[in-house]
């Protein structure tokens, strides 16, 4: 019984460790080699930044995306950049946006091209240097025009 | 190149605004073929940014992953009364763009 539950509480802690980042038999992924071009080794913590995709994009052409970062967004902590990158398409980077102070609320809305299925990424990076990041994943039943 | 920008026109000090972007653009990604299988050519914008009386209060980059016909929505505080100008750049350099007022009580 105890070691059926470690063996459990093990199993639960590798799935935490396939997030989309991590690459399947631990081989670096377009997306962690983009990361790591743009942030090097510093640490991101998977908080405080929401993607919002729909569950289902009809049309991979044109999916609706919202980035939102808790922020009080003052002239002391704000969000400084966000960068999002798609797991699955030809090149990782989608867009990056510079915000500030003056933003007054970290949410920014776009319109992204996806070849496929996947999850995207969006990193955020404070004014301190600190880095946070979520992500979420769209079943795309049209696959944009090769991207 | 139509544009259509969304943006108060008047607001309170301190008040953060709703900004919706629209610019007309094929973001043609590099990626497709012809029919006769040739590689179309990549052709999109690459920079956006939105100046406050003259000051940068947000900007993106663009890659092919964005959808053509370009939409950003985005926010920023009202400090001023003034003009607020919008710009796209795009990979050869290109500029375009519009302005709207905005009135800060």
């Amino acid at each position: 019984m105890n070691r059926r539950r470690l063996l459990q509480g093990m199993a639960g802690t590798l799935a935490l460790g396939a997030l989309p980042g991590a690459g399947a038999g631990g081989l670096p992924t377009k997306v962690d080699e983009a990361v790591k071009s743009l942030y090097g080794e510093r640490r991101i913590t998977p908080e405080r930044v929401r993607v919002k995709l729909p569950k289902l994009s009809e049309n991979g052409n044109s999916v609706p995306m919202t980035i939102e970062v808790e922020s009080p967004m003052t002239a002391t902590e704000h969000v400084a950049r966000i960068s999002v990158f798609a797991e699955a398409n030809p090149l990782p980077q989608v867009a990056n946006f510079a915000l500030g102070a003056r933003a007054g609320l970290a949410r920014v809305e776009t319109r992204i091209r996806l070849a496929d299925s996947q999850h995207i990424l969006a990193i955020a990076e404070m004014n301190d240097g600190s880095l946070w990041s979520g992500n979420a994943f769209t079943l795309v039943t049209l696959a944009a025009c090769v991207i | 190149m139509t544009i259509r920008i969304a943006v108060p026109e008047s607001a309170k000090a301190g008040e953060v605004l709703e900004i919706r972007a629209l610019i007309q653009h094929r973001m043609e990604t590099g990626y497709r073929r012809d029919e006769y299988g040739r590689a179309i050519p990549r052709d999109i914008l690459k920079h956006f940014e939105c100046l406050y009386n003259g000051e940068s209060v947000f900007r993106a980059e663009f890659f092919p992953a964005v959808a053509a016909n370009p939409f950003l929505t985005f926010h920023t505080r009202a400090t001023e009364s003034g003009i607020l100008l919008f710009r796209w750049t795009d990979q050869a350099g290109k500029v375009s763009t519009h302005s709207a007022s905005i009135e800060v009580r």
